[in-house]
């Protein structure tokens, strides 16, 4: 309907230069029919990270599945830590389904800890798509490190990583970090993972950590030449919620095995319930597609419908391997439960990361 | 290497390439000669275009794209003194006074030419830099890109003009306004008042709007008249293309340095056109002019710009770290038709990478000669009576200041600190320096931060932080010899003012701005409180000492200067006071907080044309047609938003009254 009055408008303004009103249409009963219509898809964040790639790498599919072929156009709204372009959806989206949200693990990292600057609740919002994502951490060779199995050697020394601050994604590996008995000192004020790995690649720092689709095209290459080691990764949840290998890396341990090869046991305490929480929260769902509650039904449904027919698109398979690595598209019901589990963590769990954050960082998010 | 060469001049050369090229060329034309939009804007222009097509074809656009916003944005910073992007600040510098000298024409061919020039040597110098870039530019690390800051830091010397203190707290003001919101070390907001907008620190663009369109435009509307002075365009472009080639030497310097700072990731494009500009001022013999309207200042830095865009390449595609705007946009349409860039852009790749550097190139040219064909009928806009271009300028500054983060804060903003830039230039003080200090200061807080981490103190003795010290310390010298004798040469054209209190208000503001900003760092740990603390430790004194100077009515001190007294339009009939436009634009953004844009932009345009001038109802009614129209056209078209005002938080009104 917007697109109707955009152009009615237009004509309108060109002729008078004045308002022509656009009287809007009901909805029709039950088909929907987005042909000639503009979606505007609000992604929270810049055109040069990794959630802007995410979208633009949706949206011929999107445009191919919906009903009636609309144009979705994206619009970067960066920010407050993503919270602006976020508030922005919760407080102007449209219920009509042509206004759908992007959202990021930076976005529910505010969310979850309670950042003053969040005025959104994902309660609110209806999944359609969800997109898992692993983390790699990788090492410079000229440590010695060959694999995960030499992280002993790793221990005995100081070493540097690159990070946007404690209360961003960073959370997930400063953390688990610290669980792992590694001696790493934070330096702040990177303005994003590349960053970061160029810091890695110019020799400041020796420890960093890309999501699976840098890795593959941004550190692999250097790991071709010799100068940078995988030893381990995040980790997935299967269907129960256990912490497994990373489909996309199959021999990588996850962070809870290289525990057990340091330590000999599996690791437990409120520190790994929390790494656990947090890293289930930026991870497994780490990019979201919503609309808002309160959309009729079957402009949900009909959501729902072509982002299920998206990933099956041919090529689609192919492209997704490509561009976001080998995990599965999570829409339907899946979609529904990575959301639960990407939006909600114990409280206990919070409070520890709360209170490690104010003790290590004196930081307040 | 010569083998990719001869592949890659087979490729550009091909007619489908150069069709793809020139369309890319044309649509980036037709976004960059607007003010504030540049890159983004433009790939979501060309991204429904790219989808499907071939990835060289795809990738030619895509270039045609890149290339043509430095150069295109230089119509509305020469003619208007809008600076277009950050890119264009300096050259509004000199290309201004030039156009209001009624030399548009000629300093647009200028401008044009050095683009082209520049591209080209730029392109030339990437060719041989790219393959043995990598291992060079990963020498440069934190510790030396802070040092760089410091470099570009210095070139407050020169920008300074006559009274150094004024330089010096100008740029020191820069700085405090850039160490505005998240602190890089620590996140904590640093003289935010707890306003989610201040968090994240101040839009480059809206600060370049404000302190250079801002104050000419109110300048213009008192002034009455059109923008050139004279009603001839001067020699026109083929003069400025004489200047272009009597000044190649310089410009080829200006292209190196463009090309060398564009190629280092993370300090950002928008410092080098400032270095070419100092450059430029330290090494001339004669640098009375500057600022008035000499065409080397247009020169140095439209050379340096165009050039810079190819060094931004060599981030781009080894690193993928892009370093720029437009050079994201790249990046992103890259990957979007399926190129990965990284070491193997110089490995296996090299080829694909001279069609990326050549095409660059090739765009420079077409887009410059565009440029160059238009110039003349554009450059007739600076002839026609100002008070008519008024409302489309204030109307365009507003729009692009609000494309910068889409909040309302970008039109307060744009206002507080457009009050500022009138009071700057009313009061003398350099506003370069200013944009200098906002523009470093980012980069040199976050730079300092990180090389202790890394490397203590010791980093001031790595050998890199060293060359780049002497560069530093000889440039000033050079600076410092060549500085124009200006007392001497003022001595008695015109009337000093008498009455130095309304300067004395302005210091006394001043150091206010400093001690509040001593009090907030303070409250904060020490890790987010230094940088601040530190640079309003060394301005306060300084700041104490001009208000000291001013308030004891010291005229004949180099620092006394009000444009009030001294300005040409002084004892003119009918020139209104300096708030005077200052409250239409203030009323105008009252309304669009109460209406919303659309709505204040039509009302404005009728009120303000049947107040102001004699035009009659149907002329306002076409001149408003005709703003509004294109400005709903321009958005809708590229899926922008109108500030929205109270009245759309109340009542859910159709676009684009929304």
């Amino acid at each position: 309907m917007k697109a109707h009055m955009h152009t009615s408008i237009l004509a309108g303004a060109a002729v008078l230069g004045a308002a022509a009103l656009a009287v809007p249409q009901p909805v029709a009963a039950q088909s929907v029919d987005f042909a000639g219509k503009r979606i505007e898809w609000i992604i929270p964040y810049g055109t040069g990270g990794g959630s802007n790639r995410w979208a633009r790498f949706y949206v011929p599919w999107l445009q191919k599945a919906l009903p009636g072929n609309p144009v979705v156009a994206v619009k970067n709204m960066p920010g407050a830590s993503s919270t602006k372009g976020t508030n922005f959806f919760a407080r102007r989206g449209s219920k009509d389904g042509l206004s759908i949200l992007g959202t990021s693990g930076s976005t529910q990292f505010p969310f979850l800890l309670g950042d003053r600057r969040v005025k959104y609740d994902y309660a609110d919002w209806e999944v359609i798509l969800a997109t898992p994502v692993g983390g790699v951490v990788y090492v410079n060779s000229k440590l010695g490190v060959k694999s995960a199995a030499d992280m002993k050697k790793l221990q005995k020394v100081a070493l540097k990583f690159g990070s946007q601050g404690p209360t961003s994604l960073d959370l997930v590996p400063l953390l688990a970090f610290e669980i792992l008995g590694l001696n790493v000192k934070p330096v702040f004020g990177m303005k994003g993972r590349g960053p970061s790995r160029l810091a890695f690649e110019r020799g400041e720092v020796r420890i960093d950590y890309q999501t699976t689709p840098a890795f593959l095209k941004r550190v692999m290459p250097l790991v071709k030449k010799g100068e940078a080691v995988p030893i381990m990764t995040w980790g997935t949840l299967d269907d129960n919620g256990k912490l497994v290998r990373d489909p996309t890396f199959p021999d990588l341990p996850h962070v809870g095995e290289v525990y057990k090869m340091m330590h000999g046991k599996a690791p437990r305490g409120p520190a790994w319930t929390a790494w656990q929480a947090f890293m289930a929260a930026g991870f497994p769902a780490q990019k979201m597609i919503f609309v808002k509650k309160g959309t009729p039904k079957h402009i949900v449904a009909a959501w729902r419908a072509a982002a299920a027919k998206a990933i099956a698109l041919p090529g689609f398979e192919a492209a997704k391997n490509k561009a976001l690595g080998k995990y599965d598209q999570a829409v339907g019901k899946r979609a529904q439960t990575l959301k639960k589990i990407a939006t909600s963590v114990p409280p206990a769990a919070k409070k520890w990361v709360l209170d490690w954050l104010k003790r290590r960082y004196n930081k307040v998010p | 290497m010569l083998e990719s060469i001869v592949l890659a001049l087979g490729e550009i050369t091909s007619g489908t390439h150069l069709f793809y090229l020139f369309g890319g060329v044309v649509m980036g034309l037709m976004v960059g000669i607007f003010p504030g939009l540049g890159g983004i804007v433009g790939l979501s222009l060309l991204l429904p275009f790219l989808y499907g097509m071939d990835p060289t074809s795809a990738l030619a656009m895509l270039i045609g794209l890149v290339a043509i916003i430095p150069t295109s944005d230089t119509f509305t910073s020469v003619l208007m003194g809008i600076p277009g992007s950050s890119a264009s600040q300096a050259t509004v510098l000199d290309g201004f006074p030039l156009a209001k000298k009624g030399e548009a024409a000629r300093a647009l061919g200028a401008a044009f030419s050095a683009s082209l020039y520049g591209g080209v040597v730029g392109a030339i110098v990437l060719t041989f830099f790219i393959v043995v870039a990598r291992p060079i530019i990963l020498l440069f690390t934190s510790a030396e890109l802070f040092m760089l800051t410091i470099l570009g830091l210095s070139m407050v010397g020169v920008l300074a003009g006559n009274c150094l203190p004024k330089g010096l707290l100008a740029c020191g003001m820069g700085l405090m306004f850039g160490a505005l919101g998240g602190a890089p070390a620590t996140g904590e907001f640093r003289m935010s008042f707890d306003i989610p907008y201040l968090g994240d620190g101040l839009p480059l663009v809206v600060i370049g709007l404000a302190m250079f369109a801002v104050p000419e435009i109110i300048d213009l509307l008192r002034g009455g008249g059109a923008i050139s002075r004279s009603q001839s365009l001067g020699k026109g472009w083929i003069q400025g293309l004489k200047d272009m080639w009597i000044n190649k030497w310089l410009c080829t310097r200006c292209a190196g340095i463009g090309c060398m700072i564009g190629a280092l990731p993370g300090l950002g494009g928008s410092v080098v056109d400032w270095i070419a500009y100092g450059h430029v001022k330290q090494t001339v013999k004669d640098s009375s002019q500057f600022g008035k309207g000499d065409i080397r200042g247009v020169l140095a830095p439209e050379s340096a710009n165009n050039a810079k865009e190819g060094g931004g390449l060599i981030p781009t595609l080894l690193f993928a770290i892009p370093g720029s705007g437009s050079m994201a946009v790249f990046l992103g349409g890259m990957e979007l038709i399926g190129l990965e860039p990284g070491p193997s852009m110089v490995d296996g790749k090299l080829n694909l990478t001279y069609i990326i550097i050549w095409s660059l190139a090739l765009a420079n040219v077409i887009g410059a000669g565009l440029c160059l064909l238009i110039s003349k009928p554009v450059a007739r806009l600076t002839t026609i009576k100002y008070v008519y271009l008024a409302p489309f300028m204030i109307m365009v500054i507003c729009f692009a200041a609000f494309q910068a983060t889409r909040d309302l804060g970008d039109l307060l903003v744009l206002f507080a600190v457009g009050m500022l830039g009138i009071l700057f230039k009313r009061f003398g003080w350099p506003r370069p320096a200013f944009l200098i200090g906002f523009v470093l200061a980012g980069n040199s807080e976050t730079y300092l931060y990180q090389a202790v981490q890394f490397y203590d103190w010791g980093f001031l003795l790595r050998p890199g932080v060293i060359i780049i010290f002497v560069l530093t310390a000889l440039s000033m010298w050079f600076g410092a010899r060549n500085a124009p004798k200006e007392e001497a040469d003022l001595g008695g054209t015109a009337a000093k003012t008498m009455n130095m209190r309304p300067q004395a208000m302005f210091a006394g503001l001043v150091v206010l701005m400093f001690a509040f900003g001593l009090y907030d760092g303070v409250q904060h740990s020490f890790l987010g409180a230094v940088y601040p603390v530190g640079i309003c430790v060394v301005m306060l004194p300084l700041a104490i000492y001009l208000f000291y100077v001013t308030a004891a009515n010291k005229t004949d001190n180099p620092a006394n200067y009000d444009y009030e007294v001294e300005g040409d339009h002084v004892g003119r009939d009918g020139v209104p006071r300096l708030g005077y436009y200052l409250a239409w634009l203030g009323g105008f953004i009252a309304a669009v907080i109460l209406i919303g844009f659309w709505l204040a932009i039509t009302g404005f345009f009728l009120i303000f044309l049947r107040a102001r001038s004699d035009a009659s109802w149907l002329r306002i009614l076409i001149l408003t047609t005709a703003g509004v129209g294109f400005i709903t056209a321009l958005s809708w078209i590229m899926v922008l938003d109108f500030p929205g005002g109270l009245l759309q938080h109340y009542v859910k009104l159709p676009w684009p009254l929304s």
